[in-house]
């Protein structure tokens, strides 16, 4: 539910919009007057677009430790990703800027940063070391010119491999592939089983985490920062990187003829119920198997990547703190901050969000079987990498996912995908 | 004689500057509101803006990068195709359903009703519904299946080159019945001694319908055909609702894209690009339509 474009939200996200841009001051202040009846701490706006069920009930273990520092926590929840950071720009322009806001781990608040807009968090991010405690992927996009300008709350990755334990059996897959071309058999295979190999939902967002999951397990390391970090147009243009878009173009022989459009969550109860074999998808997508009464490693498996050390692909959610002069204000960005960092925070949000805690030296023994593989992969930082919007700006992020749909949905030719790809990054 | 005179000016000047007092709220809604922001969209696409507007001016880059887009030029290509069709479909079925009615057929009121209903219906919501309808497995393809034909497949929605004729059919749906009501009310002011004299002479009715009538309708066609254009320019809701531009790129429309480098993609300058580009095709239509108008009423006022 992630960084999907959900028009489909549009109309319900507009009321909130209405609510929270049109008539802000009026209601969150009479709901502030009585919080601060009641205590006298500092008192912090949220803007997120957290509304799912496990996503509402991660964000309330967050507001729960404000709370417990002491502070007044005012919940503005807006659905809809690009909805609720319409309104935090729009807040900020406007002069009533939030105390703090959510946006993914990526380039999206980097513009704001660079008009000066947000107050940096240096003195927590100082005092906890974040440039020794957090993965590398993540510094890269919260530290603009040596400061820090948002907390990250948790990291995902976008890249798990989830399958069926029924449907591998049926199949007569004894091992979970542990490379790509042990991948393609089990794909080979399941499919001879007349099982669904590879569940999917034919959305620009999610073909690019096919491409992504390629572009890692396949093209490795080096490559894929060479083509999304770099934009290097030898790099795109490379026999190698041919053979990454040919694997992820040979994914789609394994997809169902009905996948365009489906949600990401419907190709995950095609997994769950065994209808087809595998889907490559976030770690959000363990929330779906939880609803259903699947276990990790009992109905279901999860695979981190397609080689020994494989690349981990992470994103995730932050929390920037737009520029106030206010002292309350100042006092209240600085309590969040240091409560959202806490492992207490990390542990309880993650837990709920599917997600895994940002810091490399929280207990692992209470996560599930996937999250600890998660975990434990983190450890190694040779394997941190982020998610293609990590590197690119949305704009350039943009470009590259229509081409990969295009190039995913028609019969274009690899060279021109090549060609259309070097174009895209180009800009 | 001068008298009179300046007594007559001095009475009406109260009554010529009440219309324009009136006007004046409105007057000030174009000009800021639709001018104003038409003005800050063409300045924006000169320049570099991404997030927030800028003033790094850089020509026409926008505009160059825009015409080198795949996405944009397959938007253009479908919102022309999508025009041609939409437009034709709504007139003549708009057209037919008007005739029909029109033969006094009993419970007008019901059937009138029924044909505007989805008009009156926001299409955020009944293009959901028309993707339940034509996602394949369920809707009206599973359903078919279940009736007994299993080999019935109807999968246009998820299919590259079809994708774009269910928006079509959806949207046609959507507004046939306000060209139906718009041609019932042309109809309706045909005078009865045209359908006497055509009924003596011995015309058949179909032939009437076709030679005598449409050709009065004429003034309506030309608003409805305005209507239907706008609409088309501005086709967005249905394109998300029903396939989000999928499958792939296959079913883009030009809103669609602005919306996207507005909102997802930070990129303000190439959205206010295409925001002109797609202000060209609007202003072409207009401009003739409204220079015939001002041509006929000064011809009237000198007459």
């Amino acid at each position: 539910m992630y960084t999907a474009p959900k028009y489909q939200a549009l109309a319900l996200a507009c009321a909130a919009f209405f609510a929270a841009a049109a008539a802000p001051a009026a209601p969150a202040n009479a709901a502030a007057a009585v919080a601060a009846a009641a205590s006298n701490g500092p008192r912090a706006e949220v803007i997120h677009w957290w509304t799912s069920g496990g996503e509402s009930a991660a964000v309330k273990q967050v507001a729960q430790a404000y709370r417990a520092a002491g502070g007044v926590w005012v919940d503005t929840a807006i659905a809809g990703g690009d909805q609720s950071r319409a309104v935090t720009v729009n807040r900020i322009v406007g002069g009533n800027p939030p105390t703090a806001a959510q946006f993914n781990t990526s380039k999206q608040f980097f513009d704001i940063v660079e008009q000066g807009m947000l107050n940096n968090v240096d003195d927590v991010a100082r005092a906890q070391n974040w440039d020794k405690l957090l993965p590398e992927p993540i510094v890269s996009v919260i530290k603009v010119d040596g400061h820090y300008y948002a907390v990250p709350l948790n990291i995902h990755m976008q890249t798990w491999i989830w399958y069926s334990k029924a449907a591998f059996q049926k199949a007569g897959i004894a091992k979970e592939p542990a490379s790509v071309p042990e991948f393609f058999a089990a794909l080979d295979k399941l499919k001879a089983a007349g099982i669904v190999p590879l569940a999917h939902g034919g959305q620009p967002w999610q073909e690019t985490i096919l491409f992504s999951a390629m572009l890692s397990n396949l093209g490795g390391r080096d490559l894929y920062l060479k083509v999304l970090r770099e934009r290097d147009p030898k790099a795109i243009a490379s026999p190698a990187f041919r053979n990454v878009l040919l694997a992820y173009k040979r994914l789609q022989g394994y997809v169902d003829p009905r996948s365009p459009g489906r949600n990401w969550n419907d190709a995950t109860a095609m997994v769950i119920g065994g209808k087809a074999g595998m889907q490559i998808m976030g770690d959000w997508a363990k929330g779906e198997f939880t609803a259903a009464k699947q276990v990790p490693e009992q109905q279901y498996g999860c695979i981190a990547g397609l080689a020994p050390n494989a690349p981990y692909l992470m994103q995730g959610d932050v929390f920037v703190f737009p520029k106030t002069r206010n002292a309350q204000a100042l006092q209240a960005q600085k309590l969040l901050a240091s409560v959202v960092v806490a492992p207490n925070t990390q542990l309880a949000f993650s837990k709920l969000k599917g997600s895994v805690p940002v810091r490399s030296d929280v207990d692992a023994s209470q996560a599930d079987a996937c999250a600890r593989k998660g975990i434990a992969i983190m450890k190694d930082r040779s394997r941190h990498l982020g998610v293609s919007e990590v590197y690119l700006t949305p704009d350039q992020n943009g470009a590259l996912q229509d081409v990969l749909t295009a190039y995913w949905n028609t019969n274009m030719t690899v060279e021109k995908a090549q060609k259309n790809i070097a174009a895209a990054l180009g800009e | 004689m001068s008298r009179p005179i300046r007594a007559v000016r001095v009475r009406s000047l109260t009554p010529a500057v009440k219309p324009y007092l009136a006007l004046l709220p409105m007057a000030l809604t174009v000009i800021v509101a639709y001018l104003g922001t038409m003005a800050w969209t063409l300045r924006t696409s000169f320049t570099a803006s991404r997030t927030f507007a800028s003033d790094k001016f850089i020509g026409l880059a926008q505009y160059e990068r825009l015409f080198d887009n795949e996405r944009w030029m397959l938007s253009l290509h479908n919102l022309a195709l999508y025009g041609v069709l939409f437009i034709l479909a709504c007139l003549v079925i708009g057209f037919l359903l008007a005739v029909f009615i029109d033969q006094n057929v009993s419970g007008e009121g019901v059937l009138r009703t029924v044909f505007l209903y989805p008009y009156a219906m926001s299409f955020v919501a009944t293009g959901l519904v028309w993707q339940w309808l034509l996602t394949p497995g369920t809707g009206i393809d599973g359903t078919i299946a279940a009736l007994g034909f299993p080999g019935f497949v109807f999968d246009w929605i998820v299919d590259q080159d079809m994708a774009i004729y269910t928006i079509v059919i959806a949207t046609v749906w959507q507004s046939a019945g306000l060209v139906m009501a718009l041609m019932l009310a042309g109809l309706r002011g045909i005078d009865a001694d045209i359908w006497k004299a055509a009924r003596l002479d011995g015309i058949p009715v179909w032939r009437v319908y076709l030679s005598i009538i449409l050709p009065m309708l004429w003034p309506t066609i030309a608003t409805v055909f305005l209507l239907l254009a706008t609409s088309v320019v501005k086709l967005f809701d249905a394109v998300v609702a029903m396939t989000q531009g999928g499958p792939g790129t296959a079913s883009e429309v030009p809103a669609k894209f602005i919306m996207d480098h507005l909102f997802l993609r930070s990129n303000i300058g190439l959205a206010s690009a295409g925001a002109i580009m797609l202000l060209v095709p609007v202003v072409a239509l207009l401009a003739p339509y409204a220079y015939a108008r001002s041509r006929r009423s000064r011809a009237r006022g000198h007459a």
